[in-house]
């Protein structure tokens, strides 16, 4: 496993060394304490969820890597764990639902259906929800076995630490109106 | 007032014995009974107005695909109606287009919680056009297997109602039982949850030399957490209050929607395809059927924990009764040879690359399969013009009565009861909506 304190890049322009120190202190902070207290929005939707269900429960336990606090409230959540089929009827909830979590936030899917729609090549499905959202880590199987979400979710674990935390994040977030999107 | 069909949904005082009031006749209420037209002349409440919510598609307990908009009056349910689609997969369609032993995998995902009974009753549709004999002991493995996936799928069932209605210990202890079958569904198949286990003529693969003592140590821990979650659950006050005279459902009704399986038995009606119209090898297993009488929330629940004890029974008769032998038909139209057939002789080989390149060759026909999944009578309409893929094929899900009558059985009901009713009906969206 790469170091947790692995977080300067290499290249460092002389703005980001003057401000760095403290930045970086801050940063290595923050990335532990989000990675080790993911709160979860479960988008369950089809089989997968049946491998969720065990992934959540006692035998492979999913509270050991600080993820097991579901939270059916996308305002409380800050990982999106898309567990199923997604198809074209549902595709505009779930964009919807990642919208409205605050940031930061992480997407996993879970399963070859959410990751690339799967066996499912048809007219109802959609091939895979990085069409509207972006996704962080994608776990293959269908369904994926316990272990392999477990290491999936390991996976974003290291991503979370190695990315760059601010305290307070001024760059506006690209809403589904400025897209273009409907607006209502 | 629990005989009203439209659920009084815990209002009633005589819900639990030994509760406040019960066994009493129903109080006369004195406050105000409706938001409208009971007002004392010198009242001036508020106007009513009815709200709708919605709950959905993305709600915890709707089981993430299914959108109910509900017209509220206080906490009544006036109106219901049910937004399905959130799933529709094509299911039949993609069928259309792969060969007929292709279509397991699609089946799998059906009822994903026991897709053996699923692959067990699109094999015997397949089987039905060929005009095809299964070998006994293949017959056993089946109905051995979709036993034990019967047991996953009343297991979850029971687990996620306790959850929802706040037992999450009954979770923990469900999945842990689940966990074990599968357990053994992986040793004889290789997967945990999807199985892809019957093929067309037989079954994939026989059992391995332990497994059978295994599945009987598995068995054993399972009734042990089987009868944990039944003191947690049956007897329990709260339980009972929240589960007992809502989503009633009277036996008439429940014919009428075209109800099958433990949600119509819980209404008193002992219809059981595996007695009606033995398939398989039920005629020779001994089991009985549980029946209820209220056709509520808590028959329904009752009806699953009696089947998985019988499930029990079943697979433990099966493992007595097995014989060695055949696990597939020795027809080289239907079933792969074996490897050194196909290594070793040119008629082998032909077949071997006839069926990987075409498929099966079902003869031009129509046939309907029905079986007992764990839901209700699992369906297949079949149509083939001969080639080596279906022409048409139609499901009947089991699920999709009930689905179809929630908004009958909640009407009238507080809205809390929805949750235990959607739970009790086992509304899969796998099968549902195809
Ligand atoms: S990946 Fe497989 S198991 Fe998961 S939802 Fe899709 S079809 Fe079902």
């Amino acid at each position: 496993m790469a170091s947790d304190l692995d977080t300067t890049p290499v290249i460092a322009t002389r703005r980001e060394e003057a401000t760095g120190f403290f930045q970086r202190m801050v940063s290595k902070g923050l990335g532990w304490a989000r990675k080790n207290s993911l709160w979860q929005y479960p988008y369950v939707t089809a089989c997968c969820g049946m491998e969720y269900m065990s992934v959540s429960s006692a035998r492979y336990d999913i509270a050991r890597f600080g993820a097991e606090v579901p939270r059916f409230s996308p305002r409380q959540a800050d990982l999106l764990l898309v567990v199923g089929t997604i198809n074209c009827k549902q595709a505009p909830i779930l964009k919807r639902v990642y919208e409205q979590m605050s940031e930061p936030k992480w997407v996993i899917a879970f399963g070859v259906c959410a990751s690339s729609g799967g066996f499912y090549d048809n007219y109802a499905t959609m091939q895979g929800i990085d069409r509207v959202i972006p996704v962080d880590v994608y776990i293959p199987g269908c369904p994926p076995r316990p272990e392999q979400v477990l290491d999936g979710l390991m996976l974003l674990q290291r991503k979370i630490q190695d990315q760059q935390h601010k305290l307070i994040d001024r760059a506006q977030v690209p809403t589904l109106a400025q897209g273009g999107g409907e607006r209502r | 007032m629990a005989t009203d069909s439209h659920g009084m949904g815990g209002r009633d005082p005589q819900a639990t014995p030994g509760s406040f009031g019960a066994g009493e006749p129903a109080r006369p209420f004195e406050g105000q009974h409706h938001a409208r037209g009971y007002e004392g002349a010198l009242d001036a409440p508020l106007k009513g107005r009815q709200m709708v919510v919605n709950l959905g598609p993305s709600h915890p307990a709707m089981h993430g695909v299914t959108r109910a908009v509900v017209a509220l009056e206080g906490e009544t349910i006036v109106e219901m109606k049910l937004d399905i689609g959130f799933l529709h997969r094509g299911f039949e369609k993609s069928c259309e287009n792969v060969t007929w032993g292709q279509c397991f995998p699609y089946t799998d995902r059906l009822n994903y919680v026991s897709s053996i009974l699923n692959n067990v009753g699109f094999a015997l549709v397949v089987e039905k056009l060929c005009k095809m004999e299964v070998p006994l002991r293949a017959r056993y493995l089946r109905v051995l297997t979709g036993e034990l996936h019967r047991i996953c799928d009343h297991l979850t069932l029971v687990a996620a109602m306790g959850l929802e209605l706040g037992a999450m210990t009954v979770f923990l202890y469900g999945i842990e039982a689940r966990d074990l079958i599968w357990d053994r569904l992986t040793e004889i198949c290789g997967a945990r949850l999807t199985s892809n286990y019957v093929r067309v003529g037989g079954v994939s693969r026989d059992c391995p030399d332990d497994w059978p003592a295994k599945v009987e140590q598995t068995l054993a821990r399972v009734a042990e957490l089987r009868e944990t979650i039944d003191k947690l659950l049956t007897r329990n006050r709260i339980f009972m209050d929240r589960t007992r005279g809502t989503g009633v459902i009277s036996r008439e009704d429940a014919l009428d929607f075209g109800f099958t399986g433990p949600c119509l038995r819980a209404s008193g009606e002992p219809y059981d395809i595996r007695k009606a119209a033995p398939y398989l090898v039920y005629d020779q297993l001994d089991f009985d059927v549980p029946v209820g009488k209220n056709g509520d929330n808590f028959d329904r629940y009752l009806m699953r924990m009696e089947e998985m004890r019988q499930s029990d029974r079943i697979v433990r008769q099966c493992l007595r009764q097995m014989e060695p032998g055949d696990i597939v038909v020795q027809d080289f139209r239907y079933v792969l040879p074996p490897k050194p057939q196909v290594y070793g002789t040119i008629e082998g080989l032909m077949a071997h690359f006839k069926l990987v390149m075409e498929g099966i060759k079902v003869p031009a026909g129509e046939a309907y399969s029905y079986t007992e999944a764990a839901n209700g009578e699992l369906g297949f309409y079949a149509v083939s013009d001969g080639g080596g893929r279906a022409y048409k094929l139609g499901l009947r899900a089991p699920g999709w009565p009930m689905v179809a009558a929630l908004p009958h059985m909640t009407k009238g009901a507080l809205l809390a009861d929805l949750v235990p009713t959607y739970d009790s009906i086992n509304m899969i969206g796998g099968e549902v909506e195809q």
